[in-house]
């Protein structure tokens, strides 16, 4: 078996397939320019193709694809926010993850696991009675459960925390799922690539150029390019890109750190998310624990990794399961998060005519990669922002209309 | 351990402060647009770089300005807004 596997892999006649192909270099003219390669960019260019037929797109990654947020996060997938119009949209996102691994014909480990955002204080208590009551109002499966509940599905919990901040309750979600992101980012970028558009890595774009309030083109370390129409799907890179042509936002970009366990035999199915304790965990399909925290604490463009966090985030994850105290910290990272001051995104049509905005992706952009792909690539085909999204729209702020979304991560209520 | 110098109490671990923003003067609020109000109430210069931020002194309760470079995490300097004030 070993030597036929060598066989097959150093034959000509059956070489490796690879996810997309890489074009030499950039053409004169694109119909539609999307900077960043990540989940996000990638999804618009994806059903650009599919739903409007617009294939002469170029995707410009100045990396490798997927190695910003898209690959940074921590995977979980859910719809239980705060806000009618947050709900709204991120359900949305949850029904077209369900059929994305049909969809691509990739595997991207979907798994429903159920999600508690467990309540120590009275006012997490309320506030989780409150988005349960949203959550039922917009038809989001989503309960709020007792101590019993909670024990029956996670029975490794402390629920007293060492007696020092009891749960009292949990919020339970149970569409909530975890995928492989990085899946996500090859699926959306093979099926746009499929369909025409074109993938440039290690393409760093330098500069846009904006005539009478028109985009006209955009500069990279490539070369130039014709276009009037830009997206910008850079997350914690934005206000670069925001720079480039002249618009001032909210975003301030904060670093946001995970890290996993060693593998164990699979013992939590649930999703623990405990505000509280500034924590997210939930164990992958390989036995690891992926667990998250609260941001940084100061803005910072850096994806440097911390000590404080490492100690912080295992203090609080002993509490809720003191088991844990013999397991090794395996790998430890970080990512930029473009954090808006109402934690709801900044999407849509910007005052630069042919510059569209996917950003403020803060600390949830995982979970909105497919409605986000397919709302900005409605936005970008027809130069009218989409139904889901307007509340989303960069004027709100002008406009003293933020959508205040307490029911994002690492958000304390 | 990351160490900030306190105006006031010189070196001490970044723990025991808190970052209160990007510094930014405030214009007048009966005398501007609603726009310009706006742009100084939301609106951040978000790109990297060498920022003056307000940062706090817990123990001590000294709010003061610090020179920060948002890319390589240095802190350049630290000062009292009265003494930058003096400065401009």
């Amino acid at each position: 078996m070993p030597y036929r596997l060598l066989r097959f892999a150093l034959s000509k006649k059956y070489p490796e397939p690879r996810m997309f192909t890489e074009p030499d270099k950039l053409k004169k003219h694109y119909d539609v320019v999307i900077i960043g390669g990540g989940g996000h960019g990638l999804a618009a260019a994806y059903y650009l193709a599919r739903d409007y037929g617009i294939t002469n797109v170029a995707v410009l990654e100045k990396n490798y694809i997927g190695s910003g947020g898209t690959g940074r996060n921590t995977a979980i997938v859910r719809s239980n926010y705060l806000t009618a119009e947050g709900v709204k949209f991120y359900d949305k996102s949850i029904k077209l993850f369900q059929d994305l691994s049909a969809e691509f014909n990739l595997n991207l480990f979907y798994s429903e696991r159920g999600h508690f955002t467990m309540a120590h204080t009275d006012s997490a208590l309320r506030t989780m009675r409150w988005r349960a009551e949203v959550n039922k109002h917009m038809g989001v499966e989503s309960i709020l459960v007792d101590r019993t509940f909670i024990k029956e599905k996670i029975p490794e919990i402390d629920l007293d925390c060492g007696h020092n901040m009891p749960i009292m309750g949990a919020l339970y979600h149970p569409p909530g799922a975890i995928a492989r992101h990085d899946a996500v980012a090859w699926g959306y970028g093979r099926g746009a690539n499929m369909r025409g558009a074109e993938i440039h890595q290690n393409t760093t774009v330098t500069g846009i150029d904006v005539k009478n309030d028109k985009v006209v083109g955009v500069k990279t370390n490539k070369g130039p390019i014709e276009t009037n129409k830009v997206l910008s799907a850079v997350a914690g890179y934005t206000p670069h890109i925001t720079q480039m042509v002249g618009l001032r936002t909210p975003i301030v970009v904060h670093p946001l750190q995970a890290c996993v366990t060693e593998p164990m035999k699979p013992w939590l199915n649930a999703i623990v998310v405990s505000a509280s304790f500034h924590l997210y965990v939930s164990q992958s399909s390989r036995g690891e624990l992926v667990m998250g925290a609260s941001l940084d604490p100061y803005e910072l463009h850096s994806t440097r990794s911390t000590l404080d966090f490492a100690e912080g985030l295992s203090g609080h994850m002993l509490e809720l399961f003191p088991f844990l105290s013999e397991i090794k910290v395996l790998r430890q990272w970080a990512g930029l998060s473009d954090m808006t001051p109402d934690f709801s995104p900044i999407m849509g049509k910007t005052c630069v005519a042919g510059f569209y905005i996917d950003a403020g992706w803060g600390t949830w952009g995982f979970k909105a990669t497919p409605a986000s792909g397919k709302t900005m690539a409605s936005t970008v085909a027809n130069d009218r922002d989409d139904e889901t999204i307007k509340p989303f729209n960069l004027s709100r702020f002008g406009q003293y209309e933020l959508v205040g979304e307490k029911g994002a991560a690492s958000v304390g209520h | 351990m990351k160490i900030l110098e306190c105006p006031i109490n010189g070196p001490r671990p970044i723990q025991e402060f808190i970052f209160g923003g990007e510094y930014r003067p405030m214009p007048e609020p009966n005398k501007v647009s609603d726009e310009v109000w706006a742009d100084y109430v939301f609106n951040r210069a978000g790109e990297p770089g060498i920022k003056r931020e307000w940062w706090y002194h817990l123990s001590s309760g000294t709010w003061f300005i610090a020179e920060h470079d948002t890319v390589k995490d240095i802190f350049i300097k630290t000062y009292l807004h009265q003494h930058m004030m003096k400065d401009e």
